[in-house]
């Protein structure tokens, strides 16, 4: 008996290499016959756009990315290089009002400030190993536990779980389509950490930011091989009647900083 | 295109009576073959048609996601250059497929994967089971995927002693109701929010007793009693949305973070994926990438994307195998026509803005393929059309589950010219009959007989006028002979005033613009 492979492959070129050139209509009796439905083998038609008309980290890609963002009901701030701890400590510490700040023009009160997080008592955040400590220095002030999580030493599933929060730089950001992709480099870390925690902040560098989608996906080709999270806003349902529902079992939150400036 | 009628040909095939749907869950039974179940096409349909609330739920459905897809697909300049670039990287990757999956294999065993071939889906269960059972674990989370509902893995493995849990929120809903899916991306489509707390409370186990029908509510619940099994889970299934030849990189594109958990969190990862799913190069996801967000959900980006090569050490599962499905693949692949059903990104826009769809749901097409790609997929995948299984065979009618109004190609990010291929499979039965005639085929040539002259069709349709005496609560039932070939697959509704042929232009033009009638 041949294995499976071998006769798989056999019958995709059997397939392939054998048969009737049928053309659409060849059967019936009054119609034209016409065209075959399946064309030659074309080389890529790559005709659709490559880039966009913006430069990565142009004004108008970024306020293209915050309204993507804030149209998925994340929050976002756009701050300047020097401001990201007390950036990444807003997102997470309550205000004197109670919640964290929320980037203004997000719907009101679509998104919960984290339920069992924070606000009320602070547990560990956590960081991946290549994480920029200063980004957390405004936490650690406040008493806030920074537990780091490392491949070779890796915290549990239940220690993620615990944790109230995560904080991770990117690899890009695709304005058009509000989305950030991670992929694995010592600032990002484990897949795990940006998906157990409930919160997940996420600073992206202005230059970082494209327009397009290609633009992306050929920053990402060279190491296509890493691990990537492309992510487009907190988790999301549309399983019920088709409406789309924030917070199911990535995220509920995710906060955006986006750092301008050198 | 054509404007050619050929009639739903009846055929009472065996299998189980379609579901009460009145029934609050589980009306329809878990088929043996998840690509053949219930009664024909024209047979099944005509029980869906009674059923309101059904209707009333995808009504509901699909206009919501027609327009959602409408607004961001038109806010895309060069849609039409991507739609070209998927069609053309999915003709080459057939054009090559044997050399592709090589390549896939190689790459993927280079970065610590294994891969296994599956000549059906027998076969490929059998691997999921054995590596399962290797990893003693009773247990195995799922993400949503085609692949393995068109194999029926969950009840493979459940003879196993296996259980397999879905995580996506619709499968969910479906596996607690026991019910089989309706909609390749929302399995629950026919189930509005009122059902779907009915089902929590009385199937979860862990549901709060006063859970709402609001959908964060039940979002939430799903939340809670899938999170201890997400982070305990040994092996996890998943399908795959693409490969990446050059590189041996899988993605899956996701919603809710169930599929990043799967793919994430269990220490061995199991992959079926039909052998079609390949692109050639990394770059080609810049073009799947867009399409299918925007087709499927009509979002502008999932909210998530997993893309995986092989085992990245200390992160993720350290155990990776890939199983490549045959499962009837290549027998699609012979057809020089039929074959283009293998460009299929499984978005499901062809199923949103499909006339016939909206009305009859998904069930009626005894397929976990259904709407206008399950119309050309599934009879070519279970070899039904062109009377290869013979005329037993339900899924032969298939091919008439259609007006061929052509708007499934003109959504179609891959461009698939679905009213070609199934114009293309009816004329294959009709060729099947010329040697074996039967009542189905003298019903089959009847109608392309009339409709191939035009005096004669009009004699039809005068003929049909003067049924109005024969009319009952304005729909026609029985017509005399020729006509009774036609009304024993479908009724008719009485022509009161118009000729058939006008009336039928006029049903035809208004199937062909959904959206006016409303
Ligand atoms: S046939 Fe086209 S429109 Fe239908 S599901 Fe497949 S890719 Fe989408």
């Amino acid at each position: 008996m041949t294995d499976a492979r071998t006769e798989i492959l056999a019958r995709i070129r059997a397939a392939l290499g054998g048969g009737d050139q049928r053309v659409i209509g060849s059967s019936s009796d009054d119609r034209q016959p016409g065209l075959p439905i399946t064309p030659q083998p074309a080389d890529h038609v790559r005709e659709y756009r490559t880039a966009g008309e913006h430069a990565p980290g142009s004004a108008e890609v970024l306020e293209l990315l915050v309204d993507r963002l804030v149209d998925y009901r994340a929050h976002v701030v756009q701050i300047p290089a020097d401001g990201v701890a007390a950036a990444v400590a807003a997102a997470l510490i309550p205000t004197a009002t109670g919640t964290p700040e929320t980037v203004p023009g997000a719907v009101n009160g679509a998104v919960e400030p984290p339920g069992d997080g924070l606000a009320r008592a602070p547990r560990a955040v956590v960081v991946p190993p290549g994480l920029d400590p200063a980004w957390t220095a405004a936490l650690a002030d406040a008493g806030v536990e920074v537990r780091t999580d490392t491949r070779e030493a890796p915290l549990s599933n239940a220690e993620l779980d615990s944790a109230a929060a995560v904080v991770t730089a990117a690899r890009v950001a695709i304005a058009e389509t509000g989305t950030i992709v991670l992929d694995g480099a010592p600032d990002q870390g484990r897949r795990a950490i940006s998906l157990v925690p409930d919160v997940h902040v996420c600073v992206v560098r202005a230059d970082q930011v494209v327009q397009t989608v290609p633009e992306a996906v050929r920053l990402l080709a060279p190491e296509a091989d890493r691990p990537q999270t492309w992510i487009s806003g907190p988790s999301a349902t549309s399983d019920i009647e088709l409406d789309r529902v924030e917070g199911v079992h990535g995220p509920r939150t995710l906060h955006v900083v986006v750092v301008q400036g050198p | 295109m054509s404007r050619t009628f050929l009639g739903i040909p009846v055929h009472r095939g065996p299998g189980s009576a379609v579901g009460r749907p009145d029934e609050p869950f589980g009306p329809v039974p878990h088929p043996v073959e998840p690509l053949r179940w219930g009664p024909s096409f024209p047979e099944a349909a005509r029980e869906a048609l009674k059923n309101t609330r059904l209707r009333g739920n995808l009504a509901h459905a699909t206009s919501t996601i027609r327009a959602k897809r409408a607004r961001v697909v038109d806010e895309v300049p060069d849609w039409e250059a991507l739609r070209d670039a998927g069609s053309a990287v999915k003709t080459r990757v057939l054009a090559e497929l044997p050399e592709l999956l090589q390549e896939l294999e190689r790459n993927v065993t280079a970065r610590g994967g294994v891969v296994h071939w599956a000549r059906d889906g027998a076969e490929a269960n059998r691997i999921v089971a054995d590596i399962a059972k290797a990893k003693g674990a009773d247990e195995v989370v799922k993400v949503k995927s085609m692949a393995t509902q068109e194999i029926g893995l969950n009840e493979a493995l459940a003879e196993e002693g296996i259980g397999a849990v879905e995580t996506d929120l619709a499968e969910l809903i479906v596996q607690l109701a026991d019910d089989m899916p309706s909609h390749i991306l929302v399995p629950a489509i026919h189930r509005n929010r009122s059902e779907i707390r009915d089902i929590f409370l009385a199937r979860m186990g862990d549901a709060p007793p006063d859970l709402s029908d609001v959908p964060r509510e039940l979002a939430m619940a799903a939340r809670a009693h899938l999170r201890r099994k997400f982070l305990s889970a040994k092996v996890a299934v998943s399908g795959a949305n693409f490969a990446v030849a050059s590189t041996g990189t899988l993605a899956v594109v996701e919603s809710e973070g169930n599929g990043r958990m799967c793919l994430t969190l269990p220490d061995t990862l199991v992959t079926v994926m039909g052998i079609e799913k390949l692109v050639p190069s990394f770059e080609d996801l810049e073009v799947f990438l867009q399409l299918l967000p925007r087709s499927s959900t009509g979002e502008r980006m999932n909210p998530y994307t997993s893309l995986w090569t092989g085992v990245t050490p200390g992160d993720g599962p350290q155990e990776f195998h890939l199983i490549l499905l045959d499962n009837g693949r290549t027998s699609v692949l012979a057809d020089e026509v039929g074959r283009a059903a293998l460009h299929c990104i499984r978005c499901s826009a062809c199923l949103n803005v499909c006339p016939v769809y909206e009305r009859v749901g998904g069930h009626a097409y005894g397929s976990v393929y259904p709407g206008p790609i399950g119309a050309i997929l599934t009879p070519q995948l279970t070899a039904s059309s062109g009377g290869v299984s013979g005329h037993g065979d339900p899924n032969a009618s298939l091919p008439y589950a259609s007006t061929l109004c052509g708007a499934c190609y003109d959504v179609c990010p891959v461009k698939i010219d679905i009213p070609s291929i199934l114009v293309d499979l009816r004329a294959r039965e009709v060729d099947a009959d010329r040697s074996h005639p039967t009542v189905w085929g003298a019903a089959m040539k009847s109608a392309s007989w009339a409709m191939s002259d035009a005096g004669r069709f009009r004699l039809a349709g005068s003929s049909a006028r003067a049924g109005r005496m024969l009319a009952r609560d304005e729909v026609i039932h029985h017509l005399p002979f020729p006509g009774s070939l036609w009304t024993g697959s479908r009724d008719l509704p009485a022509p009161p005033k118009q000729t058939f042929h006008a009336w039928w232009d006029e049903r035809e033009r208004a199937a062909a613009h959904p959206e006016e009638d409303r």
